[in-house]
């Protein structure tokens, strides 16, 4: 029998202090359930011998979330019209506080959004990610990286200086020699039969509402996949080979990822 | 884990449905370059024929083929009660209370998903049309004044700048190569001739500059004056042909491709002499000129846009142009 000493007052106190820290949290997830679904979020089981590589979908992420922010505060100072776009371009650059550093991140932090978009897309490939049952992913992937460019080519229009303009119109001309529709592609980028001023008022409303919402549903529907399905080992893992037994449960008794026998089907964080 | 479960597969083995369907896609599309009126009927009805078989075979399990099942029959054996006669019984499911035929909860679910129907077609398809039509109607043709024709000397070329809209400014700024080519009776009266070619480029429409000295190293003065259109400029100019910046494009003088991506000639304008000034009027497409200056020949097609072929098999891909002018 363990008789139990009364605790000290240190040890009421500190109980008291936590549960005050915890109070705006628990108070949050009495009403709401948002604690535990960050948490479920946040920290999923993934396989032991992830690799660094496996980063680079988060990388990307980060990368559009600076791109989203960024282009947000452009957006501020921007003036989407032939005569006063390229001027409010040089006012960013040389005039508004901090200018040149957020229009720079926004410039090249946009190479950066496609190239990790392209690396991490050959990881997926290289790694046989994108093989049942993710295969649906990949095709949202291949969704994401269509509107990534898309962003670039409407973005690379709005400075409206002489290569924006000339590159803008031998983009445009390319999509106007796709087969049969592609003259009508053409127009409706251009807004008309010539570029002007709608054009650049289209590229700007396609550039920063029409195609992020697009990216920010897709990639809700990317991570929703990736939560459901969980990580995949690299190709080399031992353990998704059945060599390593995984918590001690030898190969012969660990079903699949999502076949029968593997309970509620889901495999968060399972072995794959 | 069992490998041998690897190796089964997951969806049903195809059948002819999508075999065909491919097939039948494949016959319409080379029957667009063959004999589109007979290749690609021929296709498209194969197309549908095994889109209906696929949707068929699809839809098999869904439609739920009816299984005959036997009724289970039982001897009445000894010691069971008589069997009660059919009528006599409780009904298995009690009869539906009047009114309830169609609940209410089911009349409720399908007039919010109607209604919200209704309601997404009538924002949707004004809101479509507002994003996409403007592009396509009201298309406004532009007539551009370049001044009296007694300022351009016979057989010399010029760099035409000229605002095609002058409510767009500089944003609508064109050029165009124009030369006089004197008086010609071709058409059986006498008539000024004029060769403008348009500087947009017919592979990408990059502009095409001319390939020889300009204004003052030719000792002679650039022509500036103010019309209808706002500034113009006719510039002088000695070329020996024409290239593009971009891809490296090159012409002849009159237009004709000598090297370079570009799928036809470039581009030229309609004119008119109006009180005895020239005036700019719609492009059309070149595919190539023979002869040169007011002898010319121009095979002339609608104006396409760069990179569209207008003769040769290719120009099957571009059966339709938007409106314009």
């Amino acid at each position: 029998m363990i008789t139990r000493r009364p605790p000290s007052r240190a040890q009421i106190r500190r109980e008291r202090m936590q549960a005050a820290a915890n109070f705006p949290l628990d108070w949050l997830e009495e009403r709401s359930g948002l604690v535990g679904g960050i948490r479920y979020f946040l920290f999923r089981k993934v396989p032991s011998d992830t690799n660094w590589m496996q980063t680079l979908g988060s990388a990307t992420l980060t990368a559009f979330i600076v791109q989203a922010v960024t282009g947000v505060i452009l957006a501020m100072y921007y003036k989407p019209t032939p005569e006063a776009a390229y001027s409010s371009i040089q006012n960013i650059t040389d005039h508004v506080t901090m200018g040149w550093l957020v229009r720079g991140m926004h410039k090249w932090g946009a190479s950066v959004f496609i190239i990790l978009m392209f690396l991490h897309m050959g990881r997926v490939f290289l790694f046989g990610s994108y093989k049942y049952p993710r295969e649906l992913n990949w095709i949202v992937g291949v969704l994401l990286l269509a509107m990534g460019m898309l962003e670039g080519f409407t973005g690379y229009l709005l400075p409206w200086d002489q290569t924006a303009y000339w590159a803008s119109v031998v983009g445009i001309n390319l999509n106007g020699t796709a087969p049969f529709l592609g003259p009508f592609l053409a127009q409706f980028l251009r807004g008309g039969q010539e570029i002007g001023a709608d054009t650049l008022t289209h590229f700007y409303s396609l550039h920063m509402l029409v195609i992020p919402g697009a990216i920010g549903g897709l990639i809700a529907l990317h991570l929703y996949l990736i939560i459901r399905l969980g990580v995949t080992s690299p190709p080399w893992s031992k353990e998704a080979a059945g060599e390593v037994p995984v918590d001690g449960v030898p190969r012969e008794l660990r079903a699949g990822l999502t076949r029968a026998g593997d309970g509620d089907g889901r495999g968060n964080g399972g072995p794959a | 884990m069992d490998p041998v479960e690897h190796d089964q597969p997951h969806l049903p083995a195809p059948t002819v449905g999508p075999v065909g369907f491919a097939l039948g896609v494949v016959v319409a599309l080379v029957g667009l370059i063959i004999n589109p009126l007979w290749i690609s009927s021929i296709g498209g009805a194969i197309t549908v024929i095994f889109a209906f078989v696929w949707a068929r075979e699809a839809t098999a399990e869904m439609r739920g083929r009816h299984v005959a099942v036997e009724p289970e029959m039982r001897e009445a054996g000894v010691g069971d009660a008589p069997a009660l006669p059919a009528t006599a019984g409780e009904a298995a499911m009690p009869p539906p209370e009047p009114g309830e035929r169609f609940p209410r909860s089911k009349f409720l679910e399908a007039s919010t998903l109607g209604l919200g129907a209704v309601i997404g077609g009538v924002v949707t398809v004004p809101v479509a049309g507002f994003a996409v039509l403007p592009a396509f109607l009201g298309q406004k043709r532009h007539s551009v004044d370049l001044g009296p024709i007694t300022d351009l000397t016979e057989g010399q070329w010029y760099v035409a700048t000229f605002q095609l809209d002058p409510k767009e400014g500089e944003t609508s700024r064109r050029t165009a190569f124009v030369r006089n080519n004197g008086v010609t009776t071709a058409r059986g009266k006498q008539e000024p001739s004029f060769t403008i070619i348009s500087n947009r480029c017919a592979h990408l429409g990059c502009p095409v500059q001319a390939n020889g000295p300009t204004g003052s190293i030719l000792g002679m003065k650039t022509i500036s004056e103010t019309t209808a259109n706002g500034p113009v400029k006719l510039e002088p100019v000695v070329p020996a042909g024409f290239g593009c910046p971009c891809h490296g494009g090159q012409y002849d003088t009159e237009g004709n491709r000598t090297a370079g991506p570009p799928v036809r000639g470039l581009d030229r304008y309609d004119f008119e002499i109006n009180n005895g000034r020239l005036v700019l009027l719609s492009e059309y497409s070149v595919a190539k000129v023979d002869g040169s200056g007011a002898q010319a020949k121009i095979h002339k097609y609608k104006f396409a846009g760069p990179g569209e072929h207008v003769t040769g098999v290719e120009q099957i891909l571009y059966p339709l142009q938007p409106p314009h002018h």
